[in-house]
């Protein structure tokens, strides 16, 4: 089982929808490129190839820790695609689902990139792909969305380019003969130019977090995700960002190979908890429910962060919460674009009442609000209890105090605004718009599906995946 | 070869200041062309003996930043029928002197970086930085869209001059996919403002304010 299939096959899925005619039918091809790519990942999965060791792409552990899990979101998102675009029937689809299936080409490519410049390029290209996903809607707010999004994430991209120059210049200096794998640069290891080093480390920490969504560069974030459609803002949320994640995973193997990882930790550590108290802080403030979900994913980003900069337990529990994110994430973008369309408004205070307006919809919102807010036994509460262990573990007590209170933030400003939006009596115009909106199986599954993932992966996580985890971690820290 | 080089690099930290100077948009698009010429002519006085990866490299950077996106800015900017940036967020003057302060931090920064002996001398790494400032002051200091554009365009060739010291020792698809890559994006970026341009009736990004919280 080659792992190019991973890539090539949506791309060619992509062309195919591209050249597809049928305005109706082309939405299949989301799922059927899906299934085949789900297929493909968990074969791999269950058997890992050999991925030779000076390999540009591969399927290797780091991939194999991240992958599926981007895989089963995009599958459970397809099948929602087909309803929305059914319902969305009066617009052209061509390009979004042609962009759609290139982004999951694309975050296959980057999960898989082992080479500094080419895990450049497939950023570069997933930020480009998901452009027209952002502005689908046509309004003047969605073009605004974009441009923001545009600009914001071009920025980053550029930076992170500066940096991966600057990592080349690092390993030209410490002379190295060009070759930009990340295995290479990491057996340079000390030989690597130090300044050159930390330059480098900045420049991509900055950018790749630019896209990752890490505050303060985290201001495209609440445009793109309140202006996308839920489904988008599911595969940006859950997928985007976990490639952003895994080049800064890759990246801090090299700058820790180089001798200047406890550096790297406190970097990590420091833009992670800023991440957290911003995204708390703005959450107790916002009164748009998908803003809310941009700034919950902030949030997690900072968790993330957090995670990787705790060692070798803290990875493993960064890459537990890459899943449990993206897929408990995942349902709460699904439910609350439901949501969102049957009430005509993503403010509270015009929206009340969904909970008789679009039970179910509204009851999988509260249930995934719990669950991302780490009510066991969902994945998410698992994953940041692993991580406050590896933290108490590693002597960081005010970092868990301080992490334990932006939880508990980041709890209040999401319960204010879920249940503002959930309970009551349900506005005139909710119901003139909800009447239009009918809570179809195609709506209902899919986030159903996420949430039950989530769960599934809180109470039974199979040891294969803790395998997973530990093997990444084992490649991202070849000396304990 | 270096003092010819950096003749050239010269030149172009001096078009950032005039990009920075100028309030109408045709001089600063015209600015940004000629840096963009100026660096695709980099590579092949860089090499001792000019081969095809640098010919082509130097082609497709001067029909890029020097002919195909000006002509795209120009294009935008007649259809916007705009060609003035009236209210900028930082002033010329401001700008002029926070670019020239920069490009002397720039040179005083790189007495302290670490380089390679062939690297000595040479203005790349000073100019790189430079040019990386002077796009940030036009991306953060404009409001127009068209400006922003070419502010971030500016930043590109900063990135691009910085690139320059490692084009003998990076793979070919890196800098393929680099030029590629960046010019597709500005692309894009056009389109948009097209697009900005069709909603907003005006290029004015201060209007993009629907969305504050």
């Amino acid at each position: 089982m080659n792992s190019l299939l991973l890539i090539i096959v949506p791309q060619i899925a992509a062309l195919l929808a591209m050249l597809w005619p049928g305005n109706h039918t082309r939405p299949w091809f989301l799922p059927a490129a899906a299934i085949v790519h789900t297929l493909v990942a968990f074969c791999l999965f269950i058997v890992p190839p050999t991925v030779a060791p000076d390999a540009w792409m591969g399927f290797d552990p780091v991939a194999r820790a991240v992958l599926p899990a981007v895989s089963l979101l995009f599958l459970v998102c397809a099948f929602y695609g087909v309803t929305y675009l059914k319902v969305r029937g009066e617009r052209p689809n061509r390009i979004f689902v042609g962009a759609l299936l290139a982004v999951l080409g694309l975050l296959s490519a980057g999960l898989q990139a082992r080479h500094l410049g080419l895990l450049w390029i497939f950023t570069e290209a997933v930020t480009l792909a998901a452009v027209p996903l952002l502005h689908f809607n046509g309004t003047p707010r969605a073009f605004e969305a974009t441009w923001k999004y545009l600009l914001v994430g071009g920025t980053g991209i550029a930076l992170s380019l500066l940096g991966s120059l600057a990592l080349g210049y690092a390993s030209l200096h410490g002379g190295g003969t060009g070759d930009l794998t990340f295995v290479a640069l990491m057996s340079q290891g000390a030989g690597l130019s130090r300044p050159w080093v930390l330059i480098a480390w900045v420049l991509l920490l900055v950018g790749y977090g630019t896209k990752m969504g890490l505050a303060p560069m985290h201001t495209w974030k609440p445009e793109a995700y309140g202006e996308a459609s839920g489904l988008v803002g599911a595969i940006l949320a859950g997928g985007v960002t976990s490639v952003a994640f895994t080049a800064i995973l890759r990246v801090r193997s090299v700058v820790g190979a180089a001798g200047e990882g406890a550096i790297a930790d406190r970097t990590l550590l420091a833009i992670g908890l800023f991440s957290m108290l911003v995204a708390a802080l703005f959450l107790l403030g916002t009164r748009d429910f998908k803003r809310m979900l941009a700034y919950s994913s902030v949030e997690h980003m900072g968790i993330l962060a957090i995670g990787a900069s705790l060692g070798r337990a803290g990875v493993a529990a960064a890459l537990f919460h890459v899943w449990s994110n993206s897929l408990t994430k995942g349902a709460l973008f699904l439910s609350a674009g439901n949501i969102r369309r049957a009430a005509g408004s993503p403010s509270m205070d015009e929206v009340r009442g969904m909970g008789t307006i679009t039970p179910h919809s509204a009851a999988l919102f509260v249930t995934g609000m719990f669950a991302v807010t780490a009510l066991p036994p969902f994945g998410p509460f698992f994953s940041e209890l692993k991580i406050v262990r590896a933290a108490l573990e590693t002597g960081h007590g005010l970092a868990t105090a301080m992490f334990l209170v932006c939880l508990l933030l980041a709890f209040f400003g999401l319960t204010r605004v879920v249940f503002a939006i959930v309970d009551g009596r349900p506005r005139n115009a909710s119901k003139a718009v909800g009447k239009n909106f009918v809570e179809t199986a195609g709506v209902i599954l899919p986030p159903l599906a996420l949430l039950s993932l989530s769960l599934a992966l809180g109470l039974f996580a199979p040891t294969v995946l803790h395998d997973a985890w530990a093997a990444a971690v084992t490649q991202l820290f070849p000396q304990p | 070869m270096n003092a010819n080089l950096n003749l050239l690099i010269g030149l172009a930290m001096g078009l950032n200041l005039l990009s920075l100077g100028s309030s109408r948009l045709p001089n600063l698009i015209r600015a940004m062309s000629a840096q963009g010429v100026i660096l695709g002519v980099m590579p092949v006085l860089m090499e001792h003996e000019v081969d095809w990866r640098v010919t082509l490299i130097a082609l497709a950077t001067i029909a890029g930043k020097g002919l195909i996106i000006p002509a795209l800015l120009r294009r935008a900017m007649r259809a916007a029928s705009i060609d003035r940036e009236l209210e900028p967020l930082i002033g010329f003057v401001p700008s002029l002197l926070l670019g020239a302060g920069g490009t002397i931090a720039a040179l005083a920064l790189t007495q302290v970086l670490p380089l390679l002996p062939e690297h000595e001398g040479s203005l790349l790494v000073p100019g790189a930085l430079a040019t990386l400032l002077t796009g940030f002051i036009l991306m953060v200091g404009r409001t127009k869209a068209i400006s922003q554009v070419c502010g971030y365009l500016i930043l590109e060739n900063g990135i691009y001059l910085f690139g320059l010291l490692l084009i003998k020792a990076m793979p070919l698809l890196v800098e393929g996919g680099v030029l590629l890559d960046l010019t597709v994006g500005v692309f894009i970026i056009g389109i948009i403002v097209d697009r900005i341009q069709r909603a907003f009736d005006s290029l004015d990004t201060r209007k993009l304010t629907a969305l504050r919280e």
